[in-house]
């Protein structure tokens, strides 16, 4: 055990953090029990994908933006999707809008249970990932699994397969299925809602470090429904632009060191996108099933102050999305049409949408064939990552009498918490360059 | 070629390089079978999925993503000399993956298109498939891989024998699925009839055409089919955007795309990259 100095310093250092998606480093150095430097890199491999789809179709777009993330494709397919029909003006078929968000539930439930179960519990119940969890609880990682399953079994069923599917199009879907097919899934996803209150009456009896912090929190907000791919972005302390103007209220900047961009408020501030800031600015509109839940396990003021509680957020929006989707599939009428026609023409237009981590956000400006001319995508992970570095500076003092490897633990479980997704955060970064 | 296990527990690698996860997504999709396979293989490396760390040695690895940088083409070199089975796993590994389109344009136009500062940017000429630089054992097509084909490659690797994978087109499997072609029936291109199965014909059946996620079967006749494309109506620059998808630089897709005209993007790059140059305007971080 180190004790302070006037002279100590001590680093923190982990050359790929683990059970995230993609490879990004964290590295912390902390002077006189002071953190003076706290960063997240990333180095994941460039990709080049707003240069790959100038001179694409919106369709092709869809789908190539899809390969960003194999774990959010559908976020990726609805932000684009969003941008195009806003610069063509199509209209959404409301029975089609509903589909979409069944496809989206089920990216959620996916999404969320792998984060919970097999990359976040770990941290908390003391082990190294999920399969030397189940060497204990078995039971508690088969429940996780199922849930993932029955989130891919929607995604398959819509999209035709869970990761890249392949039905989404502007104006629609290719193809939509018969009302037969998504009763069929009623029986699992009823169970998956059993199992969703489960997951959060376990998530519920962890210990989270204390750690407390006010934040600014960012999220969609629509009138009548949970945040997902339509309304205003929103902060908890007062920003409200148009879901098309998210360069009215934020920046991108590049800072030395790291290889990503960090997102920022006009001002300069850090803020908190994903699951504990759309459950705090949108609480009031959760599925009355998951407003209960929470009301039960009492974490509201928790998950708006501490970040490790991002995991009892992720496990009520998956009861919320279990219990949505029922819904969806109950009020289920086949539309006319799978997809609303539309006519290319130039224009630009930005959109974005909930990803299980975060506002995903796309522009795009178009020639008159409808050809991509330049796009821009900004991804939640590098809109949080300046959040991140802020909370591992403000956290770190608190573990510095842990054992090194202990601490160390803790400061990744803290970045676990954003569910960073290091893939989606490296392939854009756009930013202007001052000067030549 | 394919070798029994020989340990009672083999060791387990999945590694990763350029590339989006959803290769090794799979694998973690397998609800049914994982911690069954957990049971039977030693995962030693799989930071996607645990913080246990090793650089091998490997009895079988799988590895997802093309070989892009400097730095992943050391690693796959090391990787390949820690591991007794190389199995390159999606379209990215076996393919260049949809980054591989960067192969077809000047490269140093088309990073200065998007960065700032080219000169920092730590990325090879182009995005290749792994077995351009290493001996591959076997490999998994797909964008993404096919679960069933993923649970068959780990079946046989565990019993040593050969996988059964799939060895005909798209069109195969979809006359056997009973559907209506979308290309004759609607005039919709479709990739099927060049493209190797393992989807199971999955986008006719969404009522779109193939757009090649496998890649191209062996004699694959792209040039007939481009001249198809054509004779529905489509430019040469539409039918090449359609083979330029997530294996658009395995031949023969490769040869078609730079017959129909070659890569929209690319001719841009040129000139936004010389704009760039001249102005310092719009470009991207360095990622």
């Amino acid at each position: 055990m180190t004790t302070e100095s006037a002279t100590f310093e001590r680093s923190f250092h982990v050359e790929g953090i683990t059970r995230v998606e993609g490879e990004g480093t964290l590295h912390l150095t902390v002077h006189d029990g002071q953190v003076s430097d706290a960063r997240l890199k990333i180095f994941e491999a460039p990709r080049y994908f707003e240069q790959l789809v100038v001179g694409r179709a919106p369709d092709e777009v869809i789908d190539i933006t899809a390969r960003i993330c194999g774990i959010c494709p559908v976020a990726y397919q609805i932000s684009a999707a969003g941008a195009f029909e806003s610069i063509f003006e199509v209209q959404i078929d409301p029975q089609v809008r509903a589909l979409r968000r069944l496809l989206y539930a089920g990216e959620y439930i996916e999404s969320h249970a792998l984060h919970v179960y097999l990359l976040h519990a770990p941290d908390f119940l003391g082990y190294a990932s999920a399969i030397d969890l189940a060497k204990d609880h078995r039971a508690v990682v088969e429940q996780g699994l199922a849930l993932k399953k029955v989130g891919n079994a929607l995604m398959a069923l819509l999209g035709g397969r869970s990761v890249h599917p392949v039905s989404l199009r502007v104006g629609g879907f290719y193809h939509v299925p018969r009302r037969a097919e998504l009763e069929a899934l009623r029986p699992a996803l009823a169970n998956a809602l059993t199992q969703a209150q489960a997951t959060l009456d376990l998530v519920a009896q962890f210990q989270a470090p204390p750690f407390e912090r006010p934040v600014r929190f960012v999220s969609l907000k629509h009138p009548a429904e949970y945040p997902l791919f339509d309304g205003r972005i929103v902060s908890n302390d007062g920003i409200d632009v148009g879901i098309g103007e998210w360069r009215a209220a934020f920046r991108e900047e590049q800072h030395e060191g790291t290889n990503a961009l960090h997102a920022r408020t006009l001002s300069g501030e850090t803020y908190q996108l994903g699951p504990s800031a759309r459950v705090t600015n949108a609480a009031d509109q959760l599925h009355p099933i998951a407003r209960e839940a929470l009301a039960r396990i009492g974490l509201q003021e928790e998950i708006a102050r501490n970040p490790f509680w991002s995991i009892a957020a992720r496990a009520l929006e998956i009861l919320h999305y279990c219990a949505e989707a029922l819904e969806i599939i109950d009020a289920y009428l086949p539309p006319a049409a799978p997809f609303a026609p539309w006519t290319p023409r130039a224009g630009a237009a930005g959109w974005g949408s909930e990803a299980p981590r975060g506002i995903l956000w796309h522009h795009y400006e178009t020639d008159e064939q409808g050809l991509v001319r330049s796009a821009q995508i900004v991804p939640p992970t590098s809109q949080n990552q300046g959040q991140i570095e802020a909370d591992l500076r403000a956290f770190a003092p608190a573990v510095l009498s842990l054992e090194h490897g202990e601490a160390t633990r803790r400061l990744e479980q803290l970045v676990r918490s954003y569910d960073p997704c290091i893939s989606c955060a490296t392939h854009f970064l756009d930013l202007t360059v001052e000067g030549a | 070629m394919i070798r029994a296990a020989t340990t009672p527990h083999p060791r387990l690698g999945v590694v990763k390089l350029a590339s989006c996860d959803g290769c090794q997504l799979t694998l973690l999709n397998l609800e049914d079978e994982l911690l069954a396979i957990a049971e039977r293989l030693d995962i030693v490396e799989f930071p996607e999925a645990t913080s246990h760390r090793s650089n091998g040695p490997y009895d079988v690895v799988l590895v997802e993503g093309s070989v892009s940088t400097p730095e992943q083409l050391e690693q796959i070199h090391e990787v390949r000399r820690e591991a007794k089975l190389l199995v390159t796993i999606g379209a990215c590994a076996t393919a260049g993956g949809i980054q591989a389109l960067r192969n077809f344009a000047d490269h140093d136009a088309f990073r200065a298109a998007v960065y700032a500062h080219p000169e920092y940017i730590e990325s090879l000429a182009t995005a290749q498939p792994v077995a351009d630089y290493v001996k591959v054992d076997a490999e998994l097509r797909g964008c993404p891989i096919n679960a069933a084909q993923l649970v068959e490659l780990v079946t046989a690797l565990l019993t040593g024998r050969r996988p059964n994978l799939p060895d005909e087109a798209v069109c195969a499997a979809c006359k056997r699925a009973g559907r209506v072609c979308v290309m004759v029936a609607q005039g919709i291109p479709c990739l099927g009839p060049v493209t190797m199965t393992g989807c199971g014909a999955l986008c006719p059946g969404y009522s779109r055409g193939c757009y090649g996620c496998f890649g191209p079967r062996e004699q694959a006749n792209v040039s007939s089919l481009s001249r198809q494309f054509i004779s529905l109506g489509r430019s040469p620059q539409e039918a090449g955007r359609l083979f330029a998808g997530f294996t658009g630089y395995a031949e023969p897709y490769r040869d078609a795309i730079v017959e129909l005209g070659g890569l929209p993007g690319a001719s841009l790059a040129g000139e936004r990259a010389h704009r760039a140059m001249g102005a310092g305007v719009n470009a991207e971080g360095k990622s």
